[in-house]
């Protein structure tokens, strides 16, 4: 089991995403995933400039993976996954089919990320005949669906080429849409949006009227409220044949968390992580319950 | 243009095909269709009736087969393929890449759309789905802008179809785990969106309220309207301020696009609702047959007419309608 950094899905500024993966480089996550996968009016870096942070983390020992735009409609935001999908060298995660067409048509090898919604072991044969190496499973599949989907890739006899990651760890992304909610929060309209998501490092809490922390508001994107942290089932993922645990980058503590997973992974260390954590863990979807729940004590 | 409607039920076919649709799309009593409702749908008796009343008239069937299969369920999707396949339907709704690719090696001849819940918004992914699976059709997510869906249109290598009216997602369809996040069952792995046997209601001293699995979604004061708790539509609270967060309880409706969807070559036209009545049914197929008639004859003086709208907003979700993405200012 190793770890892998998923992409930054919040609108951070370029020193400060900088100085992340400067951290982030001598961590012990073996893979980083770069680039913007939600909003293509956050430009801290375009698209060229991704590639070119990519090119120079690359040379330090780690496996580096651009990753595109998970929703792609105006032409200037396929310009930008075409940009990345023809960078020569890296290899790149699609996050919408659409990337899939275009890497393939290129002849490339590709990561498949959660959004390509692969759901059973037919989709990632298909898949893997057009250059899929690695899939990341869905976010609301369970244990129990990953354990019968690599059952079947066996059965096809697809399993040996293929490499597993789940999102381990981080606000879970859960819906992208045509309305930015950060600008309806400010009452602006999408196209005058001022980039206000800026101002949320870490998104905008939507609370319930109760006060339970419900979603998380981040421009497009909609994350879980709660914290999925899979590390108490580690071995679980390990005996069914996973090879990455994501961790999604959050402004605090996200080196504390890579170095924690790695201890409980390599040196027996315990799975509780609550102190790091800034909303509640949840679970649920590995364990086939609702998303926001909690079985595993963090 | 075509008009695709709706249908739960046998007598809400019949109420489509006899006011106007040009297709009508059903699915089957099982997972392996986004509208899983307690007795909505079709089994094999009914549909080959339904496939029956259709043709009769020359109007065309689709069977919506547009969920996500885990390996559990594999075989029922397989199943859902060949029954459609049997009944002599015209076209299959498609979402799924490994049902696409079933569909495409057991029934070449049989047509197939992308369902909406493929979530194709680009013309590369149209490209994929045309090239691996031939799909004929796609239809097309509620997030465009008519400017997005227009230039789509110009080079898209199928035709597409969009939606015209009917509840509105305000995400991107086939992309949305808000209700398996709250309940555990989403449209991708089970075919319902804030399901019924999630929703509970209750009257407190704070009002009425809705609750989602628990998850307080409304609260509703004396001669607020009411509406049903999906769970992007209530009110929640967002650094201190309280309202629809994600969106309101509207429905969409485009009817004042029909000639730019027209001229944009846009084929067809759908009406969402299968898990609505056969009134609403004949309604909004009968509104939309004259419309798209009047558009045909002369799309420079096409104007909505009042009663049309009117009969529209009488079924509208939260009997109010908006433009939705196709309007940008809306985004």
């Amino acid at each position: 089991m190793q770890l892998s950094l998923g992409p930054i899905l919040y609108f951070w500024e370029r020193d400060t995403i900088e100085q992340f993966y400067e951290q982030m480089i001598d961590s012990p996550v073996e893979v980083i995933y770069l680039g913007e996968t939600v909003c293509h009016k956050r430009r801290s870096f375009k698209p060229a400039e991704w590639i070119e942070l990519a090119r120079q983390l690359g040379t330090r020992g780690k496996q580096i993976i651009l990753s595109t735009l998970a929703l792609i409609e105006a032409g200037s935001e396929l310009g930008g996954v075409k940009r990345l999908c023809s960078n020569g060298e890296l290899l790149v995660e699609a996050n919408d089919i659409g990337a899939v067409q275009l890497l393939s048509e290129r002849k490339l090898p590709f990561v498949g990320g959660a959004t390509l919604n692969i759901y059973n072991a037919q989709a990632l044969k298909h898949l893997l005949g057009m250059g899929l190496r690695r899939w990341v499973m869905p976010i609301e599949l369970s244990r129990d669906a990953l354990a019968d989907i690599l059952e079947d890739a066996r059965k096809l006899a697809i399993d040996d080429e293929l490499e597993t990651e789940v999102f381990s760890f981080g606000h879970m992304p859960l819906a992208y849409s045509a309305r930015c909610f950060t600008a309806l929060h400010h009452n602006l309209p999408k196209d005058d949006c001022q980039l206000k998501c800026r101002d949320y490092p870490e998104g905008l809490a939507m609370h319930s009227q109760e006060d339970e922390e419900f979603f998380t508001l981040n421009g497009i994107q909609t994350q879980s409220g709660n914290i999925q942290h899979l590390l108490p089932h580690w071995r679980t993922l390990a005996e069914l044949g996973v090879d990455f645990m994501r961790i999604s980058p959050q402004p605090e503590h996200t080196l504390e968390v890579v170095q924690r997973y790695h201890q409980a992974l390599t040196a027996d260390a315990g799975t509780s992580i609550s102190e790091l954590l800034s909303s509640p863990p949840c679970d649920g979807y590995w364990l086939n319950k609702p998303g926001k729940d909690i079985i595993a004590r963090a | 243009m075509e008009l695709v409607c709706p249908a739960g039920n046998y007598p809400m076919l019949k109420a489509a095909v006899d006011s106007g649709a040009d297709a009508v799309y059903i699915g089957f009593k099982d997972d392996t269709n986004a509208r899983h409702f307690a007795g909505l749908n079709f089994n094999d008796g009914t549909a080959a009736k339904a496939v029956r009343y259709a043709h009769d008239r020359g109007r065309k069937v689709f069977v919506a087969i547009n969920t996500y299969p885990q390996p559990a369920g594999w075989e029922r999707w397989q199943r859902a393929v060949d029954a459609a396949a049997d009944l002599g339907v015209d076209a299959l709704i498609i979402a799924d890449i490994g049902v696409l690719a079933y569909a495409a090696e057991h029934h070449p001849e049989l047509p197939r759309h992308l369902s909406v819940q493929g979530s194709a918004t680009n013309v590369e992914a149209l490209r994929f789905y045309q090239q691996q699976f031939g799909i004929r059709r796609a239809v097309i997510p509620r997030v465009l802008s008519l400017a997005q869906v227009q230039q789509l249109a110009q080079q898209a290598p199928v035709e597409l179809e969009v939606f015209g009216f009917g509840s509105l997602c305000v995400m991107v369809e086939g992309r949305c785990l808000l209700s398996s996040y709250a309940t555990g069952e989403s449209p991708n792995t089970s075919g319902a969106c804030s399901p019924a046997s999630a929703v509970r209601w209750e009257e407190t001293p704070q009002g009425l309220e809705s609750r989602l699995n628990g998850v307080l979604i409304d609260r509703y004061q004396e001669g607020d309207a009411v509406g049903y708790p999906v769970v992007c539509k209530g009110r929640f609270t967002v650094a201190g301020s309280t309202y629809h967060a994600i969106e309101e309880p509207t429905s969409l409706n485009t009817l004042e696009l029909l000639p730019q969807l027209q001229q944009a070559g846009i084929v067809a036209i759908k009406i969402e609702g299968r898990q609505r009545s056969v009134a609403y049914v004949g309604k909004v197929a009968q509104v939309w047959r004259d419309a798209i008639d009047s558009c045909a004859r002369n799309p420079a003086g096409f104007a909505p007419q009042s009663q049309w709208m009117e009969a529209l907003a009488s079924v509208s979700e939260g009997t109010q309608t908006t433009l939705g993405a196709y309007h940008r200012p809306w985004q």
